[in-house]
């Protein structure tokens, strides 16, 4: 895999602007504010490390990015779509053709072989890449036919991040990929979506509370309480394998 | 209560609509069961009592006239204790305002007093005054049907004389509990009624004065039946008794028999086949909960909860489907007894037919549910029950899949993912799938058994109505008669071609073995009644040979080249020697056949006909219907269309009734089944397509893999439940024929398109019913939870 570190200079083009976003959750009698007021822009290309504890409001800010949730009040937009405004279908058309998520259990399909997982995606996305220079981009070329109950964790987290970039979408949204993950293992993962942020000019959005992590990034966004607690700019960014925890 | 209990409720409240839904198909098996057990148990108590009460004769006798002091001789006859001589004819009737004439049997009875054997049960009315000419008592159903009141007139051609008739009552018979017109299928209450008239009035027509040529018998308990018949047979063979039977071969016993074990058999069939669906069920919806339950029992076993008290937990959730199932099978069965004994009351005339169902019934119903639920869960109860705890705590290992048998075959290319998805899970869970496709072609398979009967009609009026008796109309005179009666016959109006044929009454033998059957002399060159093989082809009776039917061979035991003994019961009571020449395969009764001019030079008469069959202008028939009616020596005329249309009408009322019944007890197999099956697929595959959902696949499509699964099951299952249901109606053919009677095996393709369509209909509709579901997945959860 070739070496991520370098430095870059995020382009100026906003690829998504969240203002005054808010999330309210009612559980019962007790409302839980999950994002409060969040005022954020992301940008094409770049890679993006949300850092937080639990109930930061990491996962419901990724959640509202990538079209599985609407706020309760404020707005996001993707280049110029207005994602508050869209509706189910639409919602379903923004993460098939633009959004590429990576889950912290991977959420392969078992009954499928590593390279049917990807072409899952690969046969609905408009311009996809072939499944196995997805699955050569992260390394796993030669296992490709395997199922992922013949795969290791850090294996099958590869097939789950070569699923979501065989598509080339605009952003890779992932959430704690390393967290069911050994540190050697979760290395070679963040490696994979350095990769795929490098070579395919992909925004990258990663939530942890692995605040080593942090050091990959172009720009690291704190949050805490629902609210953006603070946005630090990496002047370098490590390479992966350059990481401990 | 106690925890664990709450638990119990808790899960069973969760799996609320599944567990209804099993207990629906159990209540439909429970409940055929109790109708049919507690229906044919009321019939037959209703039958024993009234039997008792109107005294019904056990042994029956005709003869062709014998002196009363005969009856005293049979009444000497050890083991006998009742004798009751009658006179019993068949006459014409004309009914006011109905044009075709109608058929009754008149039955004498004593001068003055009330019969002793099968004793008139008043309806209406009052029975005949002694001495007072014309007055009968009719048949009840008879008189409904012509909305008869008392004092009601008809015409009856007695003795060659068209006499006016009274109805001073009605009433009903142990003998006529279902009166059947000789020779036909249905009762036909319009044109074939029973009359009862004083002895001293209807003797002298009949030149019967001071004879009888019919006897009632009734014996007492434990006294030899057979040789009683034999006694009786000796004492009136001499003057023309044809052979005494017992009640087995009496029209009305026989069919109110008939009706009892057809019920008998229906038990049999039906209702273990939905339990054993219903515990399939059981044992895909068990082996689920535990699979999913894996870490809760772990717990509960470290907490120190036994397996025995594992086991009572599941198996208690167990219970309650089957006492939820069998209560609803009791009101079900209560329900569909009451129904099915309000039909009977309208075929059967009983004084009163109560229906009622013992407590016991209903007992075996619950111990049938519980039991058939706990046979169902008892390899999942004892695999949770054999869960060591610290193995249980450890989530189950990941399911491990292969590239499915369809791929390996080739077509791996051409399948998509998704279709790969389907196939490889249906794989993977090979009992599950084969269950619920059993429990598909079940469906299948039950509808098209409900359904086929009507095929078998169809068949059977086709040839019997349509290949076999071509004629329009069938005379039959009241004693054989010259040739002179045949021209007579064709030069009646609106008569275009008459043909003869001669029946004589006889006993059949080939060496020990014995049975009473007319032999049917058919004219070489007829052509409209003729005999006529399953296979709708016609078959040539050729001079001194026997043409006999498959039903009757098994009952000789007699094989083509046989010689059979004939004793006629008639004239000069000549005996024949005949070689079987042919047997036939025929769907109704027995026959034995011969060429006319053969039987008429074996009876040492010259061409003599007992009747004849007619083919007749339609724009005449009024008025050859009219002539008939008023001609001297016919005794019934049989007009095969109004045969059929009653034939057709009271079957098809019939057929519909149990169409319905089946049609909604199919449904509820195949929504239990296909119910089950979804809900047990969308909790399996909710985290796997709502990832899909996360990734970007419409709703519409993973609705496609959803139930794709459902589909594929469907379709499997569909041409495996047509199989099974045509060897299941084979079965039921062969189940169902009696000594006389067989059921065409023919299953037409619109009967299987239609068990195919409904069984598609209601998987989709149940299908789409739970796919709503995958509307309401939760993608924000998927992100985060562990499969």
């Amino acid at each position: 895999m070739p070496p991520a570190a370098r430095t870059r200079t995020p382009a100026p083009s906003a690829a998504f602007s969240a203002r005054a976003l808010t999330k309210v959750y009612g559980m019962g009698e007790v409302e839980v504010r999950a994002l409060d007021g969040v005022d954020l822009d992301l940008f094409a290309g770049e890679f993006v490390v949300l850092l937080g504890p639990s109930g930061s409001g990491k996962s419901t800010l990724l959640n509202i990015l990538g079209g599985l949730d609407v706020p309760t009040s404020g707005t996001v937009r993707y280049l110029d779509h207005d994602l508050t405004r869209m509706d189910d279908r639409a919602l379903t058309r923004y993460r098939r053709e633009h959004v590429g998520f990576v889950f912290q259990f991977y959420n392969l399909v078992p009954s499928l072989t590593a390279r049917e997982n990807v072409a899952l995606v690969t046969d609905i996305s408009p311009d996809p890449m072939p499944a196995h220079e997805a699955l050569a981009l992260v390394g796993l070329a030669e296992r490709m036919d395997h199922f992922p109950a013949q795969l290791s964790g850090g294996e099958q987290q590869r097939v789950a991040i070569a699923r979501a970039v065989a598509k080339r979408p605009d952003v890779l949204l992932c959430d704690e990929p390393t967290g069911a993950l050994d540190v050697k293992t979760g290395i070679i993962v963040l490696e994979a979506i350095s990769a795929a942020n490098a070579q395919l000019g992909t925004t990258a959005v990663v939530i942890t509370h692995n605040a080593a992590i942090a050091a990959m990034a172009d720009r690291v966004i704190h949050l805490s309480g629902g609210r953006v607690a603070g946005i630090e700019t990496n002047p370098t960014r490590a390479s992966a394998r350059d990481l401990t925890w | 209560m106690r925890a664990i209990d709450r638990k119990l409720l808790r899960d069973a409240w969760r799996l609320k609509s599944q567990l209804i839904a099993i207990a629906l198909v159990m209540a439909c098996g429970i409940g055929a069961f109790l109708m049919a057990v507690s229906a044919s148990r009321s019939l037959e108590a209703t039958q024993a009592a009234y039997y008792e009460r109107a005294a019904f004769a056990h042994v029956f006798a005709q003869c062709k006239r014998a002196p009363l002091s005969l009856a005293d001789r049979v009444r000497e006859i050890p083991g006998v204790a009742a004798v009751e001589p009658r006179v019993v004819v068949s006459v014409n009737l004309d009914i006011p305002g109905m044009f075709e004439p109608a058929a009754g049997l008149i039955v004498s009875i004593p001068d003055r007093d009330d019969p002793i054997l099968n004793r008139l049960h008043l309806r209406r009315g009052r029975l005949p005054e002694p001495g007072r000419p014309g007055e009968v008592v009719v048949s009840e159903a008879f008189a409904e049907a012509h909305a008869m009141q008392p004092g009601f007139t008809f015409g009856a051609v007695i003795n060659g004389r068209l006499e006016r008739l009274a109805a001073v009552g009605f009433a009903l018979s142990p003998e006529f509990i279902y009166s059947l017109r000789p020779g036909s299928f249905v009762p036909d209450d319009k044109r074939y009624g029973v009359m009862w008239m004083r002895r001293d009035q209807l003797a002298p027509s009949f030149d019967l004065d001071g004879a009888f040529n019919n006897l009632a018998v009734a014996i007492s308990p434990n006294s030899n039946e057979a040789a009683i018949i034999d006694a009786i047979d000796h004492l009136t063979g001499p003057y023309g008794g044809e052979s005494a039977h017992g009640r087995d071969e009496q029209v009305s016993h026989r069919y109110v028999s008939d009706e009892l074990s057809q019920l008998r058999n229906m038990v049999r069939v039906t209702p273990p086949m939905f339990l054993a669906v219903a515990a399939m069920l059981v044992s895909i919806v068990v082996s689920r909960l535990v699979r999913t339950q894996r870490e809760q029992i772990a717990v509960l076993r470290a907490f120190g909860y036994t397996a025995g008290d594992v086991g009572r937990h599941f198996l208690a959730l167990v219970a309650m489907v089957g006492v939820l199932g069998a209560v609803l099978g009791i009101v079900l069965g209560a329900a569909m007894g009451n129904l099915l004994t309000s039909l009977y009351v309208r075929f059967f005339r009983f004084p009163e037919l109560q229906y009622h169902m013992e407590a016991w019934v209903g007992l075996v119903g619950i111990g049938a549910t519980t039991g058939a639920a706990t046979i169902g869960a008892a390899w999942s109860v004892l695999r949770a029950m054999r869960m060591s705890p610290a193995d249980a705590m450890r989530p189950e290992a990941p399911a491990v899949y292969r590239v499915s048998i369809v791929e390996r075959l080739g077509l791996d290319r051409a399948l998509w993912p998704s279709a790969k998805m389907v196939l490889r899970h249906l794989q993977r869970h090979k009992t599950r799938t084969a269950i619920s496709m059993l429990g598909v072609a079940a469906t299948v398979a039950i509808l098209t058994l409900g359904s086929f009967v009507g095929d078998a009609i169809d068949e059977l009026i086709e040839l019997e109505f349509h290949t076999a008796q071509r004629q329009d109309v069938l005379v039959t005179f009241n004693e054989p008669r010259a040739t002179r009666a045949l021209h007579a016959l064709r030069a009646a109006p609106g008569v275009i071609t008459a043909e003869p044929y001669r029946v004589v009454p006889a006993r059949i033998w080939h060496g020990p073995r014995l049975r009473r059957e007319p032999l049917q002399g058919l004219p070489s060159d007829g052509t409209l009644r003729r005999v006529v093989d399953d296979r709708f082809s016609h078959v040539h009776v050729p001079p001194d040979a026997l043409v006999i039917s498959a039903g009757l061979a098994e009952l000789l035991d007699a094989r083509r080249g046989d010689e059979l003994v004939i004793e006629t019961l008639e004239g000069q009571r000549p005996t024949l020697r005949l070689r079987v020449h042919r047997v036939v395969e025929t769907y109704v009764g027995t026959g034995a056949y011969v060429d006319m001019a053969t039987l008429n030079r074996a009876m040492g008469e010259g061409p003599t006909l007992s009747g004849a069959a007619l083919t007749v202008d339609a724009a005449a028939s009024a008025r050859l219907y009219q002539e008939l009616k008023q001609t001297p020596g016919v005794a019934t005329v049989t007009i095969k269309r109004a045969a059929l249309e009653s034939f057709e009408e009271t079957l098809a009322e019939n057929l519909l009734t149990m169409r319905l019944f089946n049609l909604a007890f199919a449904c509820v197999i195949a929504v239990g089944v296909v119910y089950n099956t979804a809900r047990i697929l969308y909790a399996e595959r909710a985290h796997e397509l709502a990832t899909l959902r996360v990734l970007g696949f419409y709703r519409s499509e993973i609705a496609g893999i959803f139930l794709g699964e459902l589909a594929v099951i469907t379709l499997v299952a569909l041409p495996v439940g047509v199989a099974a249901g045509y060897l299941l109606c084979g079965a039921a053919t062969w189940a169902m024929q009696t000594e006389t009677h067989r059921i065409p095996y023919v299953v037409a393709g619109r009967t299987l398109a239609f068990a195919g369509t409904v069984v598609l209909l209601a998987a989709t509709t149940t299908a789409l019913f739970v796919r709503q579901d995958l509307d309401r997945l939760n993608l924000v959860e998927v992100l985060k939870a562990r499969i």
